[in-house]
């Protein structure tokens, strides 16, 4: 028999949306050495290992049903900053937040990052994170300098982009190896504030020309769409470009000019909103919901306005344990990413689809997105359209049906998935758009990691 | 889909922990099913191949549990349901006292179960989520001339259910006591009962109040009866016989 894992690490880990949770053995770990000491307690045992760092993949990517989870969150350290070159080291655990803020007040902002500021600086590569600028900026992993992996077998490798496994590693959501160290380069900013335009449009025709009119020339594009409008309102929302400000503003990259407001509206303490959201979060009143903020859009036209570099990227931040609203069966975010020629038609399908099967999305948000280099990329010339589903566990299997119908809309126009967002991919879909990409990665696995030590439950969902 | 994909039932191969598994398989869960008697468990696994996986053990080996417990939980894929099914009942003579007996029984149906449900106890504390449920006996309810061991050992059974219910509960996991009457098991073939429960309707009863904590009898004559027959004085009690 195998050795036995300390019964008192049991934990039950659930992914961010929390409609996927599985029960496995913690491992936090504050170095290499930790870490590897892990992977020898874990092989012994004959488990398993699944990589998780803050936790802010939608799906099943950092759970591991009956595995050693390895929490890389305690290993964090800033190793090196230099002021001069904008050029950032740090351990596994640091985070987006750490970036910004050691960055910023040297006039330095983290050239991509995610709706939110928490994730782990491993965790955001092992998706290969996109922000609104990524038709313009592209990946964060196009951003990294060198970085340091540790092998199934407790090896650590640095990688360059000048090496073929670097491009695999990236994005490969933990299934090649555990990243434990990061030099980044950071991108200046005279300011910390954008100039932001908002254009309300009327319909999913308006939305396309939006993005098209800014594509050149705004460094930030992003779009709400309303889930639930129909007919010729199908697709309406509001539009936001944004341009970093050339304008030399010092005190504007202070730390505390960027921190959120505490209270919404100067009264509600930001911690209890969520509770408000809960009471809203179903689909009459989220249907209100969207058909006030696009009215509101519509009243207010087209304008521009300034903004800090915080409000704008970490939008999702504003509400503190804002998925709560969702709790108890949780909810998915379903993103797909299609060529620009077969978006508009793609999405208003989906969309279409979604509100036929009683599933109207109570999010919708759209972006502009470039191909990258990366083994398993998501990136296509094209957009991409993210739908947040409440999931009643009821109707869980009616929503699993419904994504793989809107599964197919996407291959048929050769689209591509994120696994950050993932819940719902079946082995074939995966096949299907990775093709020759997902058979190199099988083959890399099996070089780099011949007992199959790294797993997840994506990893097992897609029979990797 | 059964509320529970994942489960132990220890004391399968017969009766009602057999019922419980069997029902447990049907309504789609993968069941471990652990008993003495190999034979009969590979038996009931065939009856759902792939579902319900066989682990011959007895509960006496004690020193095994925690390292079965982390194989079986590693091959389900995890766990909701812990179910402790197991129980002796030798037949004992009016004017009988016989230690080896009572200690079968206290090893199996109080030691056995407390090294088992302390696994599930432990895990569950740290996953905040399961259920765990005792198959106790409204002989547990009072000290009754007939089986002395017997009655104080789901005595104790029902006693430390419940502090494990105190502990847990509040952290999302269900500590669940049933309390049959004679039910058509092995237990009691030796015996003669009017009118006994079949195992099947108790394991019904038994997954539909798992996951909800509390005490529950299996009848509601049975309730009301020991409602009365647990506040008789002690003195009134001993010149009923009961």
């Amino acid at each position: 028999m195998s050795a036995l894992l300390p019964p008192e690490r049991i934990a039950r880990f659930a992914g961010f949306g929390m409609a996927s949770a599985a029960d496995g053995y913690a491992f936090p770990v504050r170095s290499t050495e930790e870490l590897r000491e892990a992977l020898t307690i874990a092989r012994a045992a004959g488990r398993q290992v699944t990589l998780r760092g803050a936790g802010r993949s939608y799906g099943d990517a950092a759970i591991g049903s009956e595995c050693a989870i390895v929490d890389v969150t305690p290993m964090r350290r800033l190793l090196n900053w230099d002021a001069r070159s904008g050029v950032l080291e740090a351990e596994a655990g640091f985070t987006i937040e750490g970036l910004w803020r050691c960055g910023l007040p040297h006039g330095w902002w983290p050239p991509v990052v995610s709706g939110t500021m928490f994730p782990t600086l491993a965790g955001a590569l092992a998706m290969n994170i996109h922000g609104k600028n990524n038709f313009k900026a592209g990946t964060l992993g196009e951003h990294v300098l060198e970085l340091e992996l540790m092998m199934a077998s407790g090896e650590l490798r640095v990688l360059t982009p000048e090496d073929p496994l670097f491009f695999a590693a990236i994005g490969s959501a933990g299934l090649l190896g555990a990243i434990t160290r990061v030099k980044l380069q950071m991108r200046p900013v005279a300011s910390g504030m954008l100039r932001v335009r908002a254009v309300a449009s009327g319909d999913w025709g308006a939305q396309f020309a939006a993005f098209e009119r800014f594509e050149g020339e705004a460094d930030y594009a992003v779009s709400w769409v309303d889930g639930f409008a129909v007919g010729a309102a199908a697709g309406r929302g509001l539009f936001h470009a944004a341009w970093y400000d050339e304008r030399p503003d010092p005190d504007s990259l202070r730390l505390e000019r960027q921190d959120l407001p505490p209270r919404v509206l100067g009264l509600v303490p930001k911690s209890q909103v969520w509770r408000a959201l809960r009471v809203l979060n179903r689909p009459g009143a989220m249907r209100a919901v969207n058909a006030a903020k696009a009215w509101a859009a519509r009243r207010q036209g087209e304008f521009e306005h300034p903004q800090s570099l915080v409000a704008f990227s970490f939008l999702l931040d504003y509400v503190p344990n804002w998925r709560n609203a969702y709790r108890p069966g949780g909810f998915i975010q379903y993103q797909s990413f299609v060529p620009k020629a077969d978006a508009r038609r793609v999405f208003a399908r989906q969309v279409a689809l979604a509100q036929e099967a009683g599933e109207a999305p109570f999010l919708a948000v759209l972006k502009r997105h470039r191909p990258d280099p990366f083994l398993l990329s998501h990136g296509v010339d094209g957009y991409s359209l993210a739908l947040d589903f409440k999931v009643v566990p009821a109707r869980w299997e009616a929503l699993r049906a419904l994504s793989h119908r809107l599964n197919d809309l996407v291959l048929e126009a050769g689209g591509r998935f994120y696994f950050a967002k993932d819940s719902t991919l079946r082995p074939q879909d995966a096949q299907a758009y990775l093709g020759a990409s997902l058979d190199r990665f099988r083959e890399l696995r099996a070089e780099l990691d011949p007992g199959g030590l790294w797993t997840s439950d994506l990893a097992r969902r897609l029979a990797w | 889909m059964s509320k529970f994909r994942h489960a132990i039932v220890i004391g399968a191969s017969s009766g009602i922990g057999a019922e419980i598994a069997r029902q447990l398989a049907a309504t789609g869960a993968k069941v471990a099913a652990i008993a003495r008697r190999a034979p009969l468990l590979e038996a009931l696994a065939a009856e759902h191949p792939g579902q319900i996986l066989p682990y011959p053990h007895d509960v006496r080996n004690y020193e095994e549990i925690p390292g079965l417990f982390q194989e079986i939980t590693r091959e389900l894929g995890g766990l909701d349901l812990v179910v402790y099914a197991t129980g002796v009942m030798p037949s004992v003579r009016r004017d009988e006292f016989d230690f080896e007996k009572d200690r079968a029984i206290f090893e199996t149906n109080v030691l056995g179960m407390m090294a088992w449900l302390d696994q599930a106890a432990l895990r569950f504390q740290g996953t905040r989520h399961g259920a765990i449920v005792g198959i106790g006996s409204v002989a547990g309810e009072r000290g009754r001339p007939g089986q002395p061991a017997y009655n104080a050992s789901k005595a104790a059974m029902h006693t430390y259910l419940e502090s494990l219910r105190n502990r847990l509960d509040r952290l999302g996991v269900s500590v669940v006591t049933i309390k049959p009457g004679p039910t058509e098991t092995e237990l009691i073939a030796h015996l003669e009962f009017k009118n006994p429960d079949s195992a099947s309707r108790v394991a019904q009863l038994t997954l539909a109040k798992a996951g909800r904590s509390g005490e529950y009898f299996v009848r509601l004559t049975h309730k009301l009866a020991f409602l009365v027959l647990r506040n008789i004085p002690s003195p009134i009690f001993r010149r009923l016989d009961l």
